[in-house]
């Protein structure tokens, strides 16, 4: 290491002491030996519980934690191991380097084989004779820790200064002359005995100490000294005033003689400046061995001074702190508990309820808008807070109805959403509007599946500032294209702003702002969508759209150009750069359709989390995220407030999941895949026409079947998913409370576990009901990087964008009556918690993009389906963007 | 004269992708198994390792052509040699045996370049040795934080036998790389040490110049945040392994060379030992390839160069023996303009 330390360590962020640090606080909390709470805690093996007084050591600033575990009725390796590693996955606490403390060497080397990073060994000594000594330490440095050294050898502790300076010395150069132990990784704990024990030779117990302090840093170069210093006041037990006072003063001292570090406990120290004169004195006396009756003395003293009061917590008195401040931190903290008497009292002090609501509440919540926007709050956050809003406004609005007639209202501006004709996704639009609410807008939220033409009168009725659409599978973009061509028919100059999965900026520039001559705006998420609604609403907002339309010409004219430079291959080319894989055909175990009810406990563990989090913009892969420096503590607590509804979902069943699969054999024609017991069913897969740099092959998923001949067939299956049984009626009590936090939560949870009964079922098919597969052992980790044999890919998905084909997935699995599952115009499921697709097992299969496809595929495909082009059109038009 | 000697004279060029250019032929199942492994039961394609077996031509004509690009240090393609990773296709019978076959193809590529170019340039054979496929200081399971799927002895064990195998057939550097989890990485240095003295070998440092092997650590930052999978800063990474006698320490893969300095410069602000870096050929597109270009690559690298702040360069993921040639080139150009 370059700097110049005095000793480096590190948790998951460096702990660096030089000589300009302070004496370093090593929590002692976690150790049974020490706090009896902590004990039970283990004896109980309540992990929740020690875990929270780990995090109170590092919150109170402990910057070294010390974890003991030497208790005789506990299993001392196993309770290290699991409270180590229990601390890793908690990143506030494992920041900070670990002091592995116990007088058993297994315990030691558990510990040591559980820190990722360089922690402390708390303690050993040549008390087993140097060969043993040498041993450990040797193992200790090749793990990679600092070590504190007991002065302690084969004829016992060091009571003596003399004794205290033969053994750190002779441990010093066994260390660094026949081991090769870094010097600066050496901590002497040249032993803390107690003192005011009325017995004559402890006279000097405290003096001794700083003196051997003194020497080792002046004669062993590098070497550190610590101690444990609860112990010099031993003989005081009960009367914490005068215990607090020794502790202080021995440290004063300590630390003027060279202490580095020691085991203290914050909350039993004063400020040395802040001791009572007379005591101090007394104090001293005894620490120092001034006086032969200092012991007395002070005993004299301490029967005198009354054990101070344990300080009572301080509980902060409510009603001392002004209204609108209380208001504003409820919204701010998403803590709604003292909401109702608040407003209550708000009543009674404001003359009208709009004052309440446009004073300190729209106050507070464009102080959130701020946050939000300056990246010092996160979403889930500001969804909570939404809650509180929702909830004052709540208690607000029969007044407010009453009182219509004073008072003049201050005119919002409105925001028209909806979720587009055919589609039914809804949690993005749904975290818009709250945001766009936070910051002051008046949402008007139409739902989902609304037809163009109602949402044009909604905007007429209510006067809309702006409109919001969005949608997430592919036509819902044919349908947005349309609702600009509506609004420019009806002569409407509203913007229209255009949100979702699927859209794009190039979308939004190419298919739908040349419709409309007013402003389109394309909003990738939910935090640009308040910055770009406020800058419509400037004074003078000609200049802005203006501007926006000028940047989606620049963006349309890009795009011309980048077509033209990538040509795509023509049909009868792409074809013959398919994919000539050898044959191998998996004969299923299981044909024909079968149902089943998953059990909700499985599907948690297969879970993939990383896009639940995206859901809520915070970016990060799982677990990873929950350490993030910038939104792991967001993405811990919406992963804890999951964890609960997923445990409630699960003890009161409160939704339900189904599947239904069916393997069946096929035989494939050109890129069709044809159902050998009903040629009438068929599957109409595209090819890839973009040629790519790395990758001489054109794919198609026709291409994963081994068979042209219905006579010795290839296998494939479909699969449907639902896991929103029941989301309707679980979200309904959210909804009437207004709680936008707990609906898109539970939208978001039944979404995934669709998703994992996806998983979860794929395995089956892999492993029992086709079973290819049957020896496949993989962690839920190495399932979500699907590192497994065969894909399971979905219709509306890059390698097969059409939606079309669920039509003949539903012709073969019947989910309206096997699992509960629709398809509406737009082919999107409902519930939308639900997954469809088809399984392919051929070793080669994989996952591919077709991006885009030219117009002879198009026409091909119309006539293999038989439909019209501009049918064809409607379903594959983004296609060809 | 060796490895030590070199690096004072010169920034030594480290090799590229090996998985890149393997999938530049298109293989199939059949390359994988040859006469070795024909009844496995479960599929083998996509253990790359294996192909120091079944097809050495390809290995060592890949090695071959980034000593040619300019690479003095090649890394083994053994990246999961060991029996953590290789357990996951059914197959910890041949641990031995694929990093043994995988230093000979190494070993083979250097003969051939010093037959055809002269041996007056050293070249140098690092053992790769990656992160396994199962973390140590993180939980599966969602359910159990305190749960590992791998102990610090199952770590040790499964390095044990792929480093002592690669020392035995004649390394110059183990070189622990795309390290996670620091845990991980300790105790594959752990095992490494046990090793080499066992076999009597002494690590190359600054205090002993002339030691056998050079022990080479390079660590993986995978956020933007600046930290490692399971949650250190790179500075906290470069304290965790500062017990060990390493020779370099730096970082590779998952951020390309402009994301990768700031981390760089951490880790030299706080390392003794030389630094290294091999970063992605940018990052990756929308269907996971790499687009930057040799050309440009060298160009991101150049203030590593200029600004003094490694002394062992190359690329990790999407780069060639072109973008080591650039690189190499660029290496070269700036060193005679100090000269």
């Amino acid at each position: 290491m370059k700097k110049e330390a005095k000793l480096i360590l590190s948790g998951l962020e460096p702990l660096i002491i030089t000589s300009e640090s302070n004496f370093v606080n090593v929590g002692e909390r976690t150790n049974v030996t020490g706090s009896k709470i902590f004990l039970r805690c283990i004896q109980e093996q309540r992990w929740e519980d020690a875990i929270a007084i780990a995090r109170e050591q590092v919150e109170n600033g402990a910057q070294i934690i010390d974890v003991n575990m030497d208790e005789a009725m506990l299993d001392g390796v196993e309770n290290m191991r699991k409270f180590l590693n229990l601390m890793a996955a908690e990143p506030d606490i494992a920041k900070i380097p670990v002091m592995v403390d116990s007088s058993k060497w297994e315990i030691i080397e558990a510990g040591l084989q559980c820190l990722q990073g360089k922690g402390v060994v708390n303690s050993i000594s040549l008390k087993e004779g140097e060969s043993d000594f040498i041993q450990k330490a040797k193992l200790i440095q090749q793990y990679g820790a600092a070590v504190i050294i007991m002065a302690f050898d084969e004829q016992g502790q060091a009571d003596s200064l003399e004794r205290r300076i033969e053994i750190c010395q002779r441990a010093y150069r066994i260390l660094t002359e026949k081991v090769g132990f870094p010097k600066n990784d050496i901590i002497f704990d040249p032993n803390i005995f107690p003192i005011g024990t009325g017995m004559e030779e402890h006279r000097n117990n405290a003096v001794h100490f700083f003196q051997a302090t003194k020497w080792i840093k002046e004669n062993l170069p590098g070497a550190l000294v610590s101690g444990g210093v609860s112990n010099v006041s031993f003989s005081f037990r009960g009367n914490n005033t005068v215990r607090e006072a020794i502790h202080s003063v021995f440290l004063y001292h300590a630390i003027q003689h060279g202490m580095d570090m020691g085991i203290v406990n914050p909350s039993q120290l004063v400020v040395y400046d802040n001791i009572e004169p007379n005591l101090l004195v007394h104090v001293e006396d005894l620490v120092l061995n001034r006086r032969e009756d200092a012991t007395e003395r002070l005993l004299a003293l301490a029967e005198e001074i009354k054990p101070t009061q344990q300080k009572a917590t301080e509980v902060i008195d409510r009603s001392t702190i002004p209204l609108e401040d209380r208001l504003i931190d409820a919204l701010i903290k998403g803590v709604g508990t003292h909401i109702p008497t608040d407003i209550q009292e708000a009543i009674t002090v404001y003359s009208h309820p709009l004052e309440i609501i446009e004073g300190p509440l729209m106050k507070g919540m464009n102080i959130i808008g701020e946050y939000f926007g300056s990246g010092k709050m996160f979403l889930p956050q500001v969804v909570k807070s939404a809650r509180v809003m929702k909830q004052a406004v709540a208690i607000l609005e029969p007044l407010l109805l009453q009182n219509t007639t004073t008072g003049e209202k201050v005119v919002k501006k409105k925001i028209l959403l909806a979720t587009v004709k055919g589609d039914v996704h809804d949690i993005g639009k749904n975290i818009v509007g709250v945001v766009l609410a936070c910051n002051g807008y008046e949402v008007v939220d139409m739902g989902v599946m609304v037809p163009n033409e109602k949402i044009v009168e909604k905007a007429q009725e209510i006067q809309a500032d702006v409109i919001g659409l969005s949608g997430l599978i592919t036509p819902s973009l044919e349908i947005m294209s349309d609702m600009a061509k509506l609004l420019q028919e009806k002569g409407m100059t509203t913007p229209l702003l255009i949100g979702g999965a699927t859209t794009s900026r190039v979308h939004t520039a190419v298919k739908i702002d040349p419709h409309y001559d007013h402003c389109v705006l394309y909003v990738r998420d939910a935090g640009t969508a308040a910055q770009a609604v406020s800058q419509l609403f400037q004074t003078d907002q000609t200049p802005v759209i203006t501007e926006i339309k000028k940047e989606y010409e620049k963006v349309r004219a890009q795009y011309t150009q980048h077509q033209n430079q990538n040509p795509l291959l023509n049909l009868p080319d792409a074809r013959a750069k398919k994919p000539n894989y050898a044959a191998q055909i998996n004969i299923p175990k299981e044909l024909g359709r079968h149902t089943l009810d998953f059990d909700l406990a499985t599907l948690s563990t297969y879970i993939d989390w990383t896009p639940f989090f995206q859901t809520w913009q915070l970016a990060g892969p799982y677990p990873a995220i929950l350490q993030d420096e910038i939104v792991g503590e967001q993405a811990a607590q919406l992963f804890e407030d999951a964890q609960k509804m997923l445990a409630n979902i699960q003890q009161n069943h409160l939704l339900k999941a189904k599947g239904v699969w069916s393997l069946f054999p096929v035989f494939k024609q050109e890129d069709d895949i044809v159902l050998k017991d009903n040629p009438k069913l068929r599957f109409h897969t595209l090819r890839q026409q973009i040629e790519k740099r790395n990758d001489p092959h054109q794919y198609a998923l026709a291409d994963f079947i081994s068979s042209e001949d219905p006579a010795s067939p290839d296998y494939m299956g479909t699969f449907a998913v639902t896991a929103g049984i029941g989301l309707e009626e679980m979200i309904v009590p959210f909804q009437k409370d207004g709680d936008d936090y707990q609906e898109i939560l539970a939208k978001a949870l039944a979404d995934r576990l669709a998703e994992a009964a996806a998983e979860y079922l794929h395995e089956q098919i892999r492993k029992k009901h086709w079973g290819y597969a049957s020896q496949e052992s993989l962690s839920t980790e190495e399932m979500i990087k699907e590192q497994y044999q065969g894909i399971r890919p979905a219709p509306g998905y890059p390698a097969c964008p059409d939606h079309l084909e669920k039509n003949t997935i539903w012709q073969i699995l019947q989910p309206d009556e096997t699992i509960g599952v629709h398809l509406t115009e737009s082919l999107a499921m409902t519930p939308t918690a639900s997954v469809c697709g088809y399984y392919f097992s051929h070793p080669e299969a994989h996952y591919f993009g077709i991006t885009k496809i030219k117009e002879d595929q198009l026409i091909d495909f119309a006539q293999r389906k038989n439909i019209s082009i501009a049918e064809a059109q409607r379903w594959l038009g983004h296609l060809m963007v | 004269m060796g490895i030590y000697q070199d690096i004072q004279k010169r920034t030594l060029i480290i090799d590229g992708a090996m998985g890149t250019m393997i999938q530049r032929h298109t293989l199939t199942e059949e390359d994988f198994r040859k006469d070795r492994f024909p009844d496995h039961p479960s599929p083998l394609k996509g253990n790359n390792d294996l192909l120091c077996i079944t097809r050495p031509d390809i290995i060592t004509d890949i090695h071959y052509a980034y000593l040619c690009a300019g690479a003095d240090i090649i890394e083994t393609n053994t990246f999961n040699a060991q029996r953590i990773s290789m357990d996951d296709y059914g197959l910890t019978d041949c641990i031995e045996e694929v990093n043994v076959a995988a230093v000979k193809c190494a070993q083979a590529a250097v003969e051939r370049y010093y037959n055809e170019h002269g041996s007056e340039q050293k070249k140098y054979i690092a053992g790769a040795v990656g992160p396994t496929s199962k973390t140590a200081s993180l939980s599966p399971k969602v359910e159990d934080p305190s749960y590992r799927a791998v102990t610090f002895d199952d770590l040790v064990h499964a390095y044990e036998e792929q480093i002592t195998a690669m020392l035995q057939t004649g390394v110059d550097a183990i070189l622990i790389e795309t390290i996670f989890d620091t845990l991980n990485a300790k105790a594959a240095f752990f095992a490494a040490q046990q090793c080499m003295s066992r076999l009597g070998k002494t690590a190359i440092t600054h205090q002993n110049p002339d030691g056998d092997i050079a022990l080479m650590a390079s660590g993986t930052i995978t956020d933007a945040a600046g930290r490692t999978l399971s949650g250190q800063t790179a500075s906290a990474f470069a304290i965790s392994l500062s017990h060990i006698p390493l020779f370099s320490i730096g970082l590779n893969c998952a951020l390309g060379a402009d994301q990768l300095i700031t981390y760089v410069k951490e880790l030299e602000s706080i390392s003794n030992c030389f630094i290294s870096a091999y970063p992605n050929a940018g990052l990756p597109n929308a269907l996971g390839q790499y687009d930057q270009g040799a050309n440009e690559m060298a160009e991101k690298v150049k203030p590593y160069l200029t600004g003094k702040h490694v002394q062992i360069l190359g690329g990790c993921c999407g780069t060639t023996p072109d973008h080591i040639a650039a690189i190499a080139q660029l290496a070269h150009q700036l060193q005679s303009i100090k000269a």
